[in-house]
């Protein structure tokens, strides 16, 4: 009797521990799941901001003394009228109670300096508006739009705040008169880099990494391809196939950084090519991204049936034959996988692409395969290490555009692999 | 002869003579009774006839584009007026590169006349032997081209030669990975010698302080940097070991709840899930670890009353270990999966639990595997550059506190190699000597554990 109760009382420890043993396990799944949920839940939350612009009316009044400097009326008058000013009056209109010039300066930073710009291009291509008073919305600077889009930051002590009190008051009677609203920000998928927050984009290191990637494809791929045949069906065994297959799987794993020094010594040192230009950028990812296409291609060499191959060779093809003209097609969908999946790791990749310059700050969208330039995630990189606030979100929207890119790769990459592939 | 006039020349070369080849054979087929037709079909003759074009002409122009500098300078080493070099005291090549720097359309007011006599006169040698090499290239061109239409008869086997070429271009093509080895290793030795002429090696490995400024202006206070790695090594080891204890504990228990317990549902499920973090790129894991859990282990020490930087080495290590989870779920659940049933069936068939089936059968057979799976983890992480260079500090301490800011070996080779670069100084040399310690270190462990997985796997297959 004693027996058996010991055996029921270990019995259900032992029961206990199972039960315990596989909470642990679905904890463990719970973890990592719920890191991969707050990853992508803190971006967005930080990120969707900079998809808004705030923008505030104004009513411009174009004073011909201003713009006018000379008596002829030029449009070269135009181009180089202070149009500064202008927004600064404009300003004072709204706000006539100030007077004091410091306060006048802090008032006329309310307006992005990029909206001089902005009203010199109208005025030029309407040159009657000279003398007019319109009402227009003007895009906001910066620190009014991280204030505007973060209400508990007015709550912050003075000294902490982006903006003083007195910059808080103007902008609380700017909301009262219903004089603000928030946009799309435009700004951001059509323009490059810039030291202002408003004004700088992502669409330059966009442009940046598809010439950076196109070189990386047309490189690796068909290189990656021929390996990859070479090794799975025609390569005798031998040592020198072993020790290229030793050194596929070992450049699989080194570290991408040391691409990058690959690249600083051989490209830049030795062969004297630029600096922080895609076709550089692109062949060093190039180097990376082999191992990976060479892998996929060898593995969906690896599926096609030997029975394709023994027909063909029955029919009196010779292995050449038998593997450009059968093998080869057959396995085309599992080696575009692959290639997409190496890609979209290409695209993700910036610590090699850091040592050969492509951190630059380019406010220019680049044009070529030799001008300067950057990609998407060092773009991430700079705008993080930037220290004005409004950069915070512009990052977050930076990862959210990489990212919504690398769904859409590997969202076709599965695509293809439903689609085309054969299961045999 | 510009460039893209040369190419279109080739190009339009290579297409008739595709064409002229096929149906030269074409029209000797006809000719030909049964039984003596030729050897290859059509096409392949003007295949072999394309791939004789294609051949010498890249070769010869790659050939061009490596040797031209070389050549050009010694031409106008030669031909420097006697004036100019006798007055230059210093390097020729120093000269060489102020010429070089001339811009013709705008010649900067006071530069020395022969200098611009000497530009003139290398832009018009650029532009004469590029127009000569472009018209020797396509000489060799229609000579290759004449050559392979003159050789089609029926004693020449166009098909064998062409398969031949094909397959060498492919057997070119998997020596890459060959080539890209050498390349990294050599690159990565040249420097680093360069730079242990300067500091002494063992100086280097076993030295206990890091700073590495080097003099702006001769005898200033403090020019000799410091270039002792140790508190590098033992800030990537502190970030790598706490890296390591959020990943192998939580990717562990995943790989055994998927593999042991989880219905091929949820499996197909959460699978994909976990690899998704392996695919998220790490600059994205570096912003989350500087913007979110930096300032929230700040906060954390704040409020409880400690004061810690917020780049300390516990947010990098731990957003680190976050996106190793994957790497050691899913290799460890390969090597769960590859244990035979036939141990789990004994051990169910003794009475043990599921659990204990796990802990004291599964696990431990599958231990070498998960040793290789820890050590391919173990080295990407101390090759991880983005999360650190965004999160971690700079300053080199030499501590084991995981609230303190360290630095590791992939954040000094980025923050000495960013910006301007002096190949001269030990400064930026120092990032190669880095760099080698890290290529060796990873590829130990690596090749370790390729290996050790290799010997498990043998054992059960």
């Amino acid at each position: 009797m004693n027996n058996l109760k010991k055996i029921e009382y270990s019995l259900k420890k032992r029961k206990r521990q199972e039960s315990r043993f596989k909470i642990y396990g679905l904890l463990g799944i719970a973890t990592a799941v719920s890191f991969l949920c707050i990853i992508l839940s803190s971006i967005f939350m930080e990120g969707k901001k900079a998809f808004l612009s705030t923008y505030i009316k104004l009513e411009v009044y174009f004073d011909p003394d201003i713009i006018y400097t000379s008596n002829d009326q030029k449009e070269e008058d135009i181009k180089f009228a202070n149009f500064q000013k202008i927004i600064k009056n404009s300003l004072n209109s709204f706000f006539p109670e100030i007077s004091d010039k410091g306060e006048l300066r802090k008032l006329s930073n309310f307006i992005s300096s990029s909206e001089e710009e902005n009203l010199m291009k109208l005025v030029l291509k309407n040159k009657q508006l000279v003398g007019q008073k319109i009402t227009l919305w003007l895009l906001a600077s910066s620190k009014i739009d991280v204030i505007n889009k973060n209400p508990d930051m007015e709550l912050i002590a003075e000294e902490d705040r982006l903006i003083s009190d007195l910059e808080l008051n103007w902008l609380n009677e700017i909301r009262s008169a219903n004089n603000i609203k928030s946009n799309f920000n435009k700004n951001f998928f059509v323009k490059a880099d810039s030291t202002e927050p408003e004004q700088a984009g992502i669409w330059g290191s966009l442009v940046g990494s598809f010439f950076t990637l196109f070189v990386t494809l047309i490189l690796s791929f068909p290189i990656a391809v021929a390996a990859g045949v070479f090794l799975e069906e025609l390569a005798p065994k031998n040592k020198f196939t072993d020790f290229i297959e030793v050194n596929i799987n070992n450049l699989a794993a080194v570290p991408s950084i040391i691409f990058g020094l690959l690249g600083l010594a051989i490209f830049l040192n030795v062969m004297h090519l630029p600096r922080s230009a895609p076709i550089v950028g692109g062949m060093v990812l190039a180097l990376m991204t082999l191992p990976t296409i060479i892998i996929a291609t060898r593995a969906s060499l690896k599926a096609v049936p030997p029975s394709i191959r023994e027909a063909a060779i029955g029919l009196g093809a010779t292995k050449f034959q038998t593997v450009t003209h059968h093998v080869l097609p057959l396995s085309l969908p599992g080696i575009l996988t692959g290639t997409i999946i190496g890609m979209s790791q290409a695209l993700g990749e910036s610590a090699p692409l850091l040592m050969i310059g492509m951190v630059a700050f380019i406010v220019d969208v680049p044009g070529s395969f030799l001008d300067s330039s950057t990609v998407l995630p060092v773009q991430i990189y700079l705008w993080k290490s930037t220290a004005a606030r409004g950069f915070v979100e512009l990052t977050a929207a930076g990862v959210m555009v990489l990212l919504s890119f690398l769904i859409l790769m590997n969202g076709i990459a599965v695509f293809i692999r439903q689609k085309f592939e054969k299961k045999w | 002869m510009g460039f893209w006039s040369f190419f279109f020349i080739l190009v339009v070369l290579g297409l008739s003579v595709h064409w002229l080849a096929t149906n030269k054979a074409l029209k000797l087929n006809a000719k030909l009774e049964k039984g003596s037709k030729l050897p290859s079909l059509p096409s392949y003759y003007g295949t072999y006839s394309l791939l004789l074009i294609i051949f010498p002409t890249s070769s010869l122009f790659l050939l061009w584009l490596v040797g031209k500098p070389f050549i050009l300078e010694y031409i106008l080493l030669q031909n420097i007026p006697e004036q100019l070099s006798a007055n230059f005291d210093g390097d020729p090549s120093m000269l060489i590169d102020s010429i070089k720097a001339v811009d013709l359309e705008r010649v900067f007011p006071g530069t020395n006349p022969l200098i611009v006599e000497s530009a003139t006169y290398f832009k018009n040698l650029n532009n004469y032997s590029n127009s000569f090499a472009y018209f020797s290239i396509l000489i060799v061109a229609f000579l290759s081209s004449y050559i392979s239409l003159k050789k089609i008869s029926t004693t020449f086997k166009a098909r064998q030669a062409v398969e031949k070429s094909n397959i060498n271009l492919l057997i070119f093509s998997s020596t890459i990975a060959i080539i890209t080895t050498i390349g990294i290793v050599f690159s990565l030795i040249f420097e680093a010698l360069r730079f242990f002429d300067e500091i002494p090696f063992f100086d280097f490995l076993f030295g206990l302080a890091w700073s590495p400024q080097t003099a702006i202006r001769e005898g200033q206070v403090a020019s000799q940097g410091a270039f002792g790695a140790i508190p590098i090594f033992s800030g990537t080891l502190l970030i790598t070991l706490i890296a390591m204890s959020v990943a192998i504990p939580v990717g562990l228990l995943s790989a055994v709840y998927l593999s042991e317990y989880a219905t091929p549902k949820i499996r197909q499920t959460f699978k994909p899930i976990l690899e998704i973090l392996a695919g998220v790129p790490t600059v994205v894991y570096g912003f989350f670890a500087a913007i979110t859990v930096g300032p929230f282990f700040k906060d954390l020490a704040n409020y409880s009353g400690f004061n810690i930087a917020s780049e300390s080495a516990i947010a990098a290590g731990g957003v680190m270990g976050i996106m190793i989870i994957p790497f050691i779920s899913s290799l460890s659940d390969d090597v769960i999966s590859a244990v035979p049933q036939s141990l789990r069936d004994g051990s169910y068939a003794m009475g043990a639990t599921k659990s204990e089936t796990v802990k004291k059968i599964i696990l431990p057979s599958a231990l070498p595997g998960i040793i290789g799976a820890i050590l391919l983890a173990v080295s990407r992480a101390i090759g991880e550059t983005m999360i650190v260079v965004m999160a971690a500090g700079i300053a080199a301490n030499l501590t084991a506190n995981p609230f303190e800011s360290v630095t590791t070996v992939t954040v000094q080779i980025v923050t000495l190699l960013i910006g301007d670069q002096e190949f001269d100084s030990a400064k930026t040399l120092a990032a190669f000597a880095l760099g080698i310690t890290l290529f060796v270190a990873t590829l130990f462990l690596n090749l370790l554990a390729l290996r050790i997985v290799s010997k498990y796997r043998e054992r059960y297959e």
